[in-house]
């Protein structure tokens, strides 16, 4: 599922593809990681959804606090990548 | 007070997608009921339905929509985008607040709820979509064209059965008598899927037949219950002033409505849809002779066809008014069954030519003059739409080809 040991871009385009689908007028293959999920077409629920895939596809808890502050695809990964490195120990 | 005008109609039947298809497959008396092929139905009694079978949603719709629609709400915001088309309107030029949605709903997005509850049951909580917290909904139709649309004058969602699409463009009616310029109401239902059909196996009004043919036969001697469809209609309700300014073509006028509650089983009193009728004609200030076709409700269940055939025959007198049922070409498509028939009604006087009920032969029980098998000329000005919910809801609705 996961492309070695850590979350990446192109894991988050698949997963945010699959569970809310895509603005046809935005390039998600461009540079995207500082793009607010605003921009990039998706509400609350789509970043819901997301979180929601991420966490049972990499068996890990996202924060609902954390979740709902997160406002970029580079800060969203970063939070996954934090999960999947001390996740077990926090 | 101002007259609400129809300027727009946007059609998804078995019998045609979009206006014109639907309207020739109509005419031409040619059924959209076959054996289901959404899913397996060889186990179950009932075999055949009115499916709409070559919709893609991602012909029409953004992808953003696809996981967190059902079909019905699919077909509906194709539907609205149809009819608002087919109006000249163009929604976001509409001023904020000028232009509402109401739709009815008979069962909510049956298909999306039955696999989100599958996943819930057989993966758990976490494998259930964050959509399923409205896609399931009554009133998601209203809410996604609304959305869609940039709709955001009043707007609500009617729950009434088969009796629910007439109620809903009723509402809207209201509504323009209020002020709001432009609505767009009406109603599309879709669940054929194993959890609707048992839903809708467990009304016991369902044709177990296996002959197409003869599967929904209103009115007929060999009457054995209704087929299911899956569609309906949006259609553009406007101001009457509103669409004078903008210069545009009118179908016609809603001019006349009510609804009655039947009385509860066994109490005696009279079932109250003859009440309905006459009251929707007083709301019109029309007379019975004013009314040149009245599109049944088509139960085809030989108590409730009774009912009908009485209650028309009380108003308009033995074989007094041509009736018709083209949704014996369709199924019954619950609250998608009646702005399927206003939109029937609407042509039928644009084209002067009433479409025909197929397969039935009227039996001697019954005194009305039922257009039967082949499409019938005919200068109606004015149509009366019938349409009864499961539970005792009687709505009819006067149609008037000027304004």
């Amino acid at each position: 599922m996961s492309s070695g040991d850590s979350f990446t871009l192109d894991d988050f385009r698949r997963v945010l593809r699959e569970g809310a689908g895509f603005d046809e007028s935005v390039d998600l293959d461009g540079d995207i990681m500082d793009s607010t999920f605003e921009e990039l077409g998706y509400e609350s629920l789509a970043l819901l959804e997301t979180g929601s895939r991420i966490e049972r596809d990499y068996g890990i808890r996202l924060d609902e606090d954390k979740m709902a502050s997160v406002v970029n695809p580079r800060a969203l990964i970063d939070m996954v990548n934090e999960q999947l490195r001390y996740g077990g120990n926090t | 007070m101002s007259k609400t005008v129809v300027t727009g109609l946007g059609v998804a039947a078995p019998t045609g997608l979009g206006l014109s298809e639907y309207w020739d497959t109509t005419l031409a008396g040619r059924s959209g009921i076959d054996r289901i092929s959404r899913f397996d139905a060889s186990s179950y009694p009932a075999r055949l339905a009115g499916e709409i079978t070559d919709f893609t949603a991602e012909e029409y719709l953004p992808n953003r929509l696809l996981p967190q629609t059902d079909r019905m709400t699919r077909l509906a915001l194709v539907c609205a985008d149809w009819a608002f088309e087919d109006s000249g309107i163009v929604p976001a030029e509409m001023p904020d607040y000028e232009a509402g949605v109401i739709t009815a709903s008979h069962a909510g997005g049956f298909e999306f709820g039955q696999n989100e509850l599958r996943a819930l049951w057989s993966k758990g909580g976490q494998y259930v979509s964050a959509y399923q917290s409205f896609a399931w909904f009554y009133a998601v139709n209203s809410g996604q064209i609304s959305i869609r649309n940039g709709l955001r004058g009043p707007s609500s969602v009617v729950v009434s059965d088969q009796a629910g699409g007439v109620d809903a463009i009723a509402q809207a009616r209201r509504q323009i008598r209020n002020g709001t310029r432009v609505v767009i109401s009406g109603a599309v239902d879709a669940s054929i899927c194993p959890w609707g059909w048992v839903a809708q196996m467990a009304g016991g009004r369902l044709s177990t037949s296996e002959k197409p043919s003869r599967a929904y036969l209103p009115f007929d001697d060999d009457a054995c219950g209704h087929i299911v469809g899956e569609g309906g209609a949006l259609i553009v309700l406007e101001d009457a002033e509103h669409a004078r300014e903008r210069g545009t073509e009118v179908y016609g006028e809603i001019a006349g409505h009510a609804s009655t509650m039947d009385p509860r089983p066994g109490s005696g009193r009279e079932p109250t849809l003859q009440k309905a009728i006459e009251r929707a004609l007083v709301d019109a200030a029309a007379t019975p002779d004013e009314i040149g076709v009245v599109f049944a409700d088509a139960a085809a269940v030989p108590t409730l066809d009774q009912i009908e055939a009485e209650a028309i025959t009380k108003v308009f007198g033995p074989r007094g008014v041509p009736v018709t049922a083209p949704k014996t070409m369709t199924g019954r498509l619950y609250s998608g069954a009646g702005p399927l028939d206003l939109t029937a009604a609407f042509l039928t006087m644009r084209d002067g030519v009433i479409p025909p009920t197929i397969g039935s032969s009227r039996s001697d029980r019954y005194d009305i003059d039922l257009v039967a098998g082949e499409p019938r000329t005919a200068a109606p000005g004015a149509a009366l739409v019938l349409s009864r919910g499961q539970g005792g809801f009687n709505s009819a609705m006067v149609v008037r080809s000027g304004y």
